[in-house]
């Protein structure tokens, strides 16, 4: 093996300490017992009690799951269907724009993103009265479109990974293009759309910007509540939270590069 | 030339005693109806064209092998007939039945991919039973008609596994497996033995004869290998720039080219420039500059006095000697620049003094042939009068 630099070790180090100082810290400090964040006052689980008992967080909680679980598996259908149509349809009008739209999301400030969507909804509700007013529907459509973009953009890299003459030959023995999609496109793919509804998923349940412009009064997702009451003062609690999403957050960002992994595994057999 | 049909038995001679002459293959036999009939095929890509205009018959129970090198349009054709591209202009007719519309999924044809193209998330079995299962027959029968097939290529204790816990030549014949299994009309086979070493091709070839045989399927293989097509195919058809320049058995292709491109295409020769001076209906004397002699061929050719042409000669064809050999025609003078033993053979490169270079092979028949030989000798080549061909284009 080969010996590492001291250069290289140290680069390591520092960058490991950058990035995850801050949540062992934060982790850490979830199971205090003093009130006082600040203050060191031996270990506990108080407030992952008070968690659990807040009513407000929980159901926060419980909607931002619930939005997340929607939304992640809408934009995987539109999403996939959106990536199959760029790798595999030749040249078509409005292709251009089609690739334009779906990259766009993913250079847009949020901000941006969040304010237009806001302006459609009330321009739609003064138009046809739908969306009448804003809630969880209109999160759920806000955060449709711009994960449906990231699965596109992942769904389409697959695609264009995949040898075509697998669909040839998935025709030349009798299968229709409907039935072909299903028995073997779909499940060559099923990694990167798995990874993709995890990703989905992950980035819904963080999004605060885009869904304080698109949400309602009574709406209020995870990531608002935290915010607001993270303004007036932090409360350990809020720790306990913050640990707990880390935890989520985590086992879904390992399982979409173990996905990832799998994926990039099986390309290198076909080869 | 703007396009090509077989040999057909035009010749009253033939005609004559072919008819109804079971022992004679059926392109040579009169009016035989041909299985695979493509009429005037011409396939476009924007300005360029990849098939030009091509009509072929190819009969029942035949192993055809189109031949040529990449770019030559075969593989364009190839993915006509499966119906992966639409032709430009031109019919393709199978088994009478006009294909024009009708999608690859509804043709009585199946194709073996030169990849492969094995279902990587399936099993052999699934994957061989994948094209009967779209047929919607019942459960029993796939199972038997997979194991049977599984069995033919020898690989019925492997159907569990998946593609890529297989070798080369076993995922070779679980393509060619599940593309014998729906029993098609007409197999296609895009550079069948393309991706295996050259021990493994060899018995393959053979195994594709046999099953071939056993079947009693047409096969249309593709192919840039020369070698792969002589012992495959019952017919060939050399392919060039988008049409098909010959199409002859292995044995006259070979012995026979009808142009320079089809005698360089297949194996290797030695091709002598000249000038017709004397053209008689069955020989015809070469002046050539390159050979330094006067040539003769004792067969007709049909050309213009003075016509330029080319006299092709297989290196395996040509003597060699350090003694006046008692021919006096086609006898040239050459100095040995290079040998090359292969064990069974030698190939000697021989400089003539007109700065032509000549191969020869020769067979070592025995132990001492091959030393007797050697660098700078002064050598004798001479050959057969009819051992060479006239070609005219």
């Amino acid at each position: 093996m080969k010996r590492r630099s001291l250069f290289l070790n140290t680069t390591a180090t520092m960058g490991f300490i950058f990035l995850y100082a801050p949540m062992i810290a934060l982790v850490v400090y979830s199971f205090n017992k003093s009130k006082l964040v600040t203050v060191w006052g031996g270990w506990s689980l108080k407030w992952y009690g008070e968690l659990f008992r807040n009513d407000q967080i929980i159901d926060a909680a419980l909607l931002s799951f619930k939005i997340a679980f929607i939304s992640a598996s809408v934009a995987v259908v539109l999403g996939t269907m959106a990536g199959f149509v760029l790798s595999r349809f030749r040249r078509f009008r409005g292709k251009m724009l089609l690739a334009g739209w779906i990259s766009a999301p993913l250079v847009m400030p949020e901000v941006i993103t969040g304010l237009s969507l806001l302006l459609l909804f009330v321009a739609m509700e003064g138009a046809f009265g739908w969306p009448s007013g804003r809630g969880t529907s209109t999160i759920i459509i806000a955060h449709v479109t711009f994960c449906m973009a990231y699965v596109a953009v992942i769904v389409q890299s697959r695609l264009s990974q995949l040898d075509e003459t697998l669909e040839e030959a998935a025709m030349d023995l009798g299968a229709k293009p409907s039935s072909l999609f299903f028995l073997v496109t779909l499940p060559l793919i099923m990694p990167a759309v798995i990874s993709g509804w995890l990703l989905s998923f992950t980035m819904s349940l963080d999004d605060l910007v885009i869904a304080s412009f698109v949400s309602g009064p009574g709406n209020s997702t995870l990531p608002m509540v935290i915010f607001s009451k993270v303004r007036l003062g932090v409360s350990p609690e809020v720790n306990a939270l913050a640990t707990l999403m880390i935890a989520v957050v985590a086992i879904g960002v390992i399982g979409a590069m173990y996905q990832m992994r799998r994926q990039a595994k099986l390309i290198e057999k076909q080869t | 030339m703007t396009s090509t049909s077989i040999i057909e038995p035009q010749s009253d001679i033939i005609a004559a005693t072919s008819l109804k002459d079971s022992r004679l293959p059926l392109w040579k036999q009169a009016g035989a109806e041909p299985f695979l009939r493509i009429d005037s095929i011409t396939k476009k890509f924007g300005e360029f064209t990849a098939v030009d205009n091509i009509s072929l018959d190819i009969y029942k129970n035949e192993l055809f092998c189109l031949l040529g090198g990449s770019g030559s349009g075969k593989s364009t054709l190839l993915r006509m007939l499966a119906g992966f591209e639409s032709p430009t202009s031109g019919r393709i007719i199978i088994d009478g039945v006009d294909m024009a519309g009708i999608q690859p999924w509804k043709r009585p044809v199946n194709m073996m991919f030169q990849s492969y193209a094995l279902f990587p998330h399936l099993s052999v079995e699934e994957n061989v039973a994948f094209g009967l299962k779209r047929e919607g027959l019942d459960r029993s029968e796939v199972k038997q008609r997979v194991a049977k097939m599984l069995d033919m290529v020898q690989l019925g204790h492997l159907g569990k596994r998946k593609p890529d816990q297989l070798s080369g030549g076993q995922r070779q014949r679980v393509a060619l497996a599940r593309s014998l299994v729906k029993r098609p009309k007409l197999l296609l086979l895009d550079e069948p033995l393309g991706a295996l070493d050259k021990k493994l091709r060899e018995e393959t070839q053979f195994e594709l004869i046999r099953i071939q045989e056993e079947l009693g399927v047409t096969f249309v293989v593709v192919t840039h290998d020369q070698e792969e097509a002589m012992t495959l195919a019952s017919r060939i058809g050399v392919m060039n720039h988008g049409l098909i320049v010959q199409t002859a058995e292995p044995h006259d292709v070979y012995e026979y080219p009808n142009s320079r491109f089809v005698a360089e295409f297949i194996g290797s020769v030695n091709l002598f420039e000249g000038v017709v001076i004397e053209d008689l209906p069955d020989s015809v004397r070469i002046d050539s500059k390159d050979a330094g002699a006067i040539l003769y061929v004792n067969h007709g050719i049909s050309c213009a006095p003075n016509q330029k042409v080319h006299v092709a000669l297989r290196p395996e064809k040509t003597q060699i000697s350090k003694e006046k050999p008692e021919q006096a025609e086609n006898c040239i003078r050459g100095v040995i620049e290079e040998i090359a033993y292969m064990g069974s053979l030698s190939v000697y490169r021989v400089r003539l003094p007109s700065g032509k270079e000549v191969r020869v092979t020769q067979p070592n028949t025995t132990r001492e042939l091959g030393a007797r030989l050697t660098w700078n000798d002064e050598v004798y080549l001479f050959w057969d009068v009819d051992s060479s061909v006239v070609l005219t284009s």
